[in-house]
């Protein structure tokens, strides 16, 4: 296997491993070695598991505010949500290992974060800018009827109507939003050498360290797991009157 | 610009490079994708469609089978590639493994759904006619899953042509992410090309599991649907690539 990015990109962060004595403990017990492990995790996996949440936590929340521009643009004249869709759906069509390597083209962005951050939010956008139109379309028209009857201007029906009605599915948009860039942020350690996906990298390359590829690996599906949890915890506690029924 | 000029012009000539005429085709790994997505595709099916269905005609274990699929949904397929490259070792082997646990998930589920939320009073008519157990799943809950049944298909596919690529990461060479995670030797043009391939690629099964669909729905039932592509591509990045 090549490469697939010529060398020169930002300073390596995370130390490369897997000398030899490592090896000799993980042959020990033939696929985990637990010393490795609790040796490693302050100076490896640590610091990658939570480069891994920042890079995340900024992607969804320039996606976040974006796909809101675009979804509450589009609620008002609808003639703006078809090219949104089509635009957004054609970035989502891009596979991301092709993405990251078109951006790494682009003057400007090269190998760093931002080449990531980029490709990221893009991904975030369909799966956002859908749910949070869907969620404001769904309040019911007697529900408008009602507040336009109690006086309420256009602004205070989407502050105190529309929002908080289209709430379930705007989190469950961010549930996916969320843990599919989590997926996402494992490959993208390939332009900027952060997260998850630099010790995962690593062990494959390194004649594939086991412990290493079990760590990290289990680490991305936990946080990714933990994540979906959080959310659903913050959409009960959100949205009160939607308990009874189905989260 | 001309990089996407170029990009034809590589799956014009099928993937070649001038002055490299060695290099594998670019028919190779298009096949090697459709491939392996098609096995991984026919095992995932064998599991999870009798797991599901059965579970729905039973209306038992809802919670894991929704569960199921939310859990599913969140599975990395880099880190479920790499924690496999550990059990499994580098190759078809663990990448067949790691497909089969993406796609089985949101397939077990939605068939799940679909069965479990058929008109109970259209079920008892059913047992009422003399069906027996295995008559009322075929005859009449499976025809009428079929909407939600397909979707979980078509998510599950898209995912799994999607992983194809992101298995070159671990040293799996059969398949057009080969081509893609090889800027080096294939330049910006061959990553593009390879990329329209696998995006005209996901389109083409799309449209065949939507054929497929309205074969498989009772004539009665088949409405004059519009193939909603930019819904179903949703799948493509869900569980990530």
């Amino acid at each position: 296997m090549n490469p697939p990015f010529a060398a020169g990109g930002p300073p390596v962060i995370i130390p490369t491993f897997g000398s030899p004595h490592q090896y000799a403990c993980e042959r020990a017990n033939g696929l985990f070695c637990l010393g490795w492990f609790k040796q490693n995790w302050g100076s490896v996996l640590w610091p990658a598991l939570r480069q891994h949440v920042v890079l995340v936590l900024i992607a969804v929340a320039i996606g976040f505010a974006i796909s809101m521009a675009l979804a509450l643009i589009a609620h008002r004249y609808r003639r703006a949500e078809q090219p949104v869709i089509w635009f957004t759906s054609f970035l989502y069509t891009i596979p991301s290992l092709a993405l990251f390597e078109l951006l790494v083209g682009v003057p400007g962005l090269g190998l760093s974060s931002a080449t990531a951050e980029v490709a990221l939010v893009a991904y975030t956008l369909l799966i956002l800018f859908r749910n949070i139109l869907t969620g404001l379309r769904s309040v019911p028209a007697e529900v408008h009827d009602a507040a336009e009857g109690m006086g309420m201007s256009r602004r205070q029906m989407l502050l105190r109507v529309d929002l908080p009605l289209a709430l379930p599915a705007i989190i469950a948009g961010l549930r996916i939003a969320t843990v599919s860039t989590i997926a996402l942020a494992t490959i993208a350690a390939l332009v900027n050498n952060e997260g998850l996906g630099v010790p995962i990298l690593n062990a494959i390359s390194d004649s594939t360290f086991k412990t290493e590829l079990i760590a990290a690996g289990g680490l991305a599906v936990l946080l990714a797991v933990a994540a979906d949890a959080l959310l659903v915890g913050t959409q009960r506690l959100l949205t009160p009157w939607a308990r009874t029924r189905a989260a | 610009m001309q990089h996407f000029i170029d990009a034809f012009k590589f799956i014009g000539r099928n993937g070649e490079i001038p002055g490299q005429p060695h290099f594998t085709t670019l028919a190779y790994y298009s096949l090697g994708t459709l491939k392996i997505t098609v096995i991984a595709m026919a095992i995932s099916l064998a599991i999870a469609l009798p797991i599901g269905m059965w579970l729905g005609h039973l209306h038992r274990g809802s919670f894991v089978a929704i569960n199921l699929g939310n859990i599913g949904r969140a599975l990395p397929s880099l880190a479920v590639l790499a924690i496999g490259v550990a059990f499994l070792g580098i190759g078809l082997k663990n990448v067949l493994v790691a497909l089969v646990v993406l796609a089985v998930p949101p397939i077990i589920t939605n068939a799940y759904v679909g069965v479990e939320q058929v008109d109970p009073d259209l079920v008892d008519a059913a047992r009422g006619m003399g069906m027996t157990g295995l008559q009322v799943l075929r005859r009449v809950e499976l025809p009428l899953a079929v909407p939600l049944l397909m979707a979980g298909v078509r998510t599950a596919t898209l995912f799994v042509i999607s992983t194809t690529t992101i298995a070159a990461l671990t040293g799996y060479s059969d398949s057009l992410g080969e081509i893609i995670n090889d800027e080096a030797s294939y330049h910006l043009s061959g990553v593009l090309g390879a990329a329209i391939c696998i995006a005209a690629m996901a389109i083409l099964i799309e449209l065949v599991l939507a054929v497929v669909q309205r074969v498989m729905t009772p004539a009665p039932l088949r409405r004059a649907e519009t193939l909603a592509l930019p819904d179903e591509l949703i799948g493509l990045k869900t569980m990530a690539a």
